[in-house]
């Protein structure tokens, strides 16, 4: 019975961390299916979000999750400056090299976690809120219940919210007018350009939503989570592998890439030890790599397509 | 002319030790020369064949773990661990080369920096073979004077040398290039392109390692995050290699002075200091934004505004 406990403890967690990690991979398969970019400063603009929201909380008291609405702008608007003027320029540079768009990002994501151990100090922060170590059990509802499960109630709230921010996502790409530039110019380049969409606009547009909800992700993770700045990396890494899961660029299979990753993580956790985690993500990624190259993303269109 | 140019300067490098520098700065030498080795190796898989890879720090730190874990497990000299290197770095490569090459671009270059970090965190837990966060460390050093690792690091560094050369030169290198330029019309021309690509990176690995075993020797001491950063050495390695010129056999060798001349100095400064990779991170967006081809891809486009100058004098 304790087992069984143990495996189905290990599933919620994993479910609700994989719904988080589905928020911040969506915001790069967003941004690498339209610019064909992999965005390796990722985890650390969710860095600066989680400063953000860690400042606000220790200088207003505001409640991490209302931080949302002034970490996501303004990493929006800065979203918008590095496309126009970092990124959009090196797209037109001649060089023998390939790839200098994602070499940038290295750049970037380089200075922000520097410049953020030696603004912030490398001392681990996070945000003690009222609720953060409060959650609902089992018994308290069934009191009979052959086994007891806990949820934690920050990380429910967590995963409510990167649920209602997916589900905004998906409304905003499938009935406005942006939206459908967006899902134009990521399936096929040219033929947005030749229909009149503004490429360039779609291009700065998406990345800013990319940076938005990473930003989303950084404060629904704050609570429940600490903060340092070489966090950045890992939060890069767990985006490119769930990206390359889910296959690239495709926003179904993030979600799903996210859900299977958190729920890997937490079994290797509990199962092989806690320093193994990365070890499995990368492994993971490398099977994934190797026998659905695709992605889930590819499984999901040939069932489509029933064969 | 031209041609006795590489036999001058390694002439040149070889009485440096006679000028009886101190011991700080023969130290720079010996890293300038150990970096300008892994910058050629990377300009081989990266620059050649165009394969960007963000993992080099996978096999610089497989070469030093195999002269580390020889010397401590097997308790022979981590000398060793250089011809040991060319089995062990041929093997990973093989390996890391059957993973990562069936895919393109980008995603190669996300496969290698995932292999790199999972080398890290592999040699940060298996504690009973690496040692952990403990780290290895020779106790007992070869040479104390610093003359003989710079001679054996140059003697390498000319090997180096002379194999990239003698292969750009053949027609494996045309392949590479070949590759390059156009992974698909190359296929289509009947080069087996898996197989020159997995050829490109054994050879870059096996000399990234021997590089990486060079270190532990000369060091004494590693750990999973002095030998597998990604920062400080993956991207500096991509950052040597631009920053020189990629595809140039001297564009190595002249970013690895720039960067660890500027490395040495960014990080004595006081208060900047801490900052070095924010300095890092600049200095490679510049380069990519003005001088994509490096200092000696660009060299014409540097001379330009003083050769203006020059005609509107005269």
């Amino acid at each position: 019975m304790a087992q069984l406990e143990l495996f189905l403890q290990t599933l919620i967690s994993g479910f609700l961390l994989g719904g988080l990690y589905a928020l911040i991979a969506l915001g790069m398969a967003l941004i690498m299916g339209v610019m064909r970019v992999i965005n390796l400063a990722h985890g650390d603009f969710m860095m600066i979000a989680m400063y953000i929201a860690y400042w606000l909380f220790t200088f207003f008291g505001l409640d991490p999750y209302l931080s949302v609405f002034v970490a996501a702008p303004a990493l929006f608007l800065f979203g918008l400056a590095i496309q126009k003027y970092l990124l959009t320029p090196v797209m037109k540079v001649e060089s023998i090299l390939p790839h200098n768009q994602v070499i940038l990002t290295v750049g970037l994501a380089m200075i922000f976690s520097n410049l953020a151990t030696v603004l912030f100090t490398g001392n681990y922060r996070s945000t003690p809120v009222s609720y953060a170590s409060s959650s609902w059990y089992l018994t308290d509802y069934w009191q009979n219940s052959p086994i007891e499960l806990s949820l934690s109630m920050p990380w429910t709230f967590s995963f409510v919210i990167a649920v209602m921010i997916t589900i905004a996502l998906w409304m905003f790409l499938t009935k406005t007018d942006t939206g459908k530039s967006i899902r134009a110019t990521a399936q096929d380049f040219d033929a947005a350009l030749l229909m009149g969409v503004n490429v360039n606009w779609v291009r700065m547009v998406t990345f800013g939503i990319g940076l938005v909800l990473v930003a989303a992700a950084g404060c629904l993770f704050i609570p429940i989570y600490y903060l340092y700045p070489a966090l950045g990396k890992q939060f890069t890494n767990v985006g490119f592998v769930i990206t390359v899961i889910g296959g690239m660029g495709s926003t179904e299979g993030a979600i799903i890439g996210g859900l299977i990753l958190g729920i890997f993580e937490s079994m290797t956790a509990t199962y092989i030890g806690m320093g193994w985690a990365p070890v499995g993500r990368f492994s993971i990624f490398v099977v994934a790599l190797i026998f659905i190259p695709g992605g889930v993303a590819s499984l999901l269109r040939r069932k489509r397509l029933g064969k | 002319m031209k041609k006795y140019l590489p036999l001058a300067i390694l002439a040149l490098l070889a009485i440096i030790p006679f000028l009886d520098l101190s011991s700080y700065v023969m130290h720079i030498l010996v890293l300038v020369v150990m970096w300008s080795v892994i910058g050629m190796a990377w300009n081989i898989l990266g620059g050649y064949t165009g394969q960007v890879s963000f993992g080099h720090a996978a096999f610089f730190g497989f070469g030093a773990y195999t002269a580390g874990i020889l010397y401590q497990n097997l308790g022979i000299s981590a000398w060793w661990g250089i011809p040991a290197c060319v089995v062990v770095l041929t093997a990973l490569s093989l390996v890391i080369g059957y993973i990562c090459l069936r895919l393109r671009g980008a995603y190669f270059a996300l496969a290698t920096l995932a292999l790199g970090e999972i080398c890290r965190v592999t040699a940060e837990n298996l504690v009973g073979f690496t040692q952990g966060n403990m780290g290895i460390m020779i106790r007992e050093r070869t040479w104390v004077d610093k003359t003989w690792y710079f001679y054996v690091i140059l003697l390498i560094a000319a090997i180096t040398y002379i194999i990239i050369k003698m292969v750009m030169e053949s027609k494996l290198g045309y392949y590479f290039v070949a590759i390059r330029e156009d992974q698909d019309a190359a296929e289509s021309l009947g080069i087996d392109t898996t197989l020159y690509k997995t050829i490109s990176l054994c050879l870059s690995g096996v000399l990234t390692g021997i590089a990486g075993a060079f270190y532990m020797n000369y060091m004494g001491y590693i750990d999973p995050s002095i030998v597998f950063p990604l920062y400080d050495l993956s991207i500096v390695t991509v950052m040597v290699v631009m920053v020189g010129g990629a595809a140039t056999y001297w564009g190595p060798i002249v970013g690895a002075v720039i960067m660890v001349f500027l490395a040495e100095e960014i990080r004595s400064l006081p208060y900047i200091g801490a900052a070095h990779q924010t300095i890092f991170g600049i200095i490679l967006i510049f380069i990519i934004m003005f001088l994509p081809n490096g200092i000696v891809g660009d060299f014409r486009k540097l001379l330009r505004p003083f050769k203006a100058k020059k005609g509107a004098s005269s």
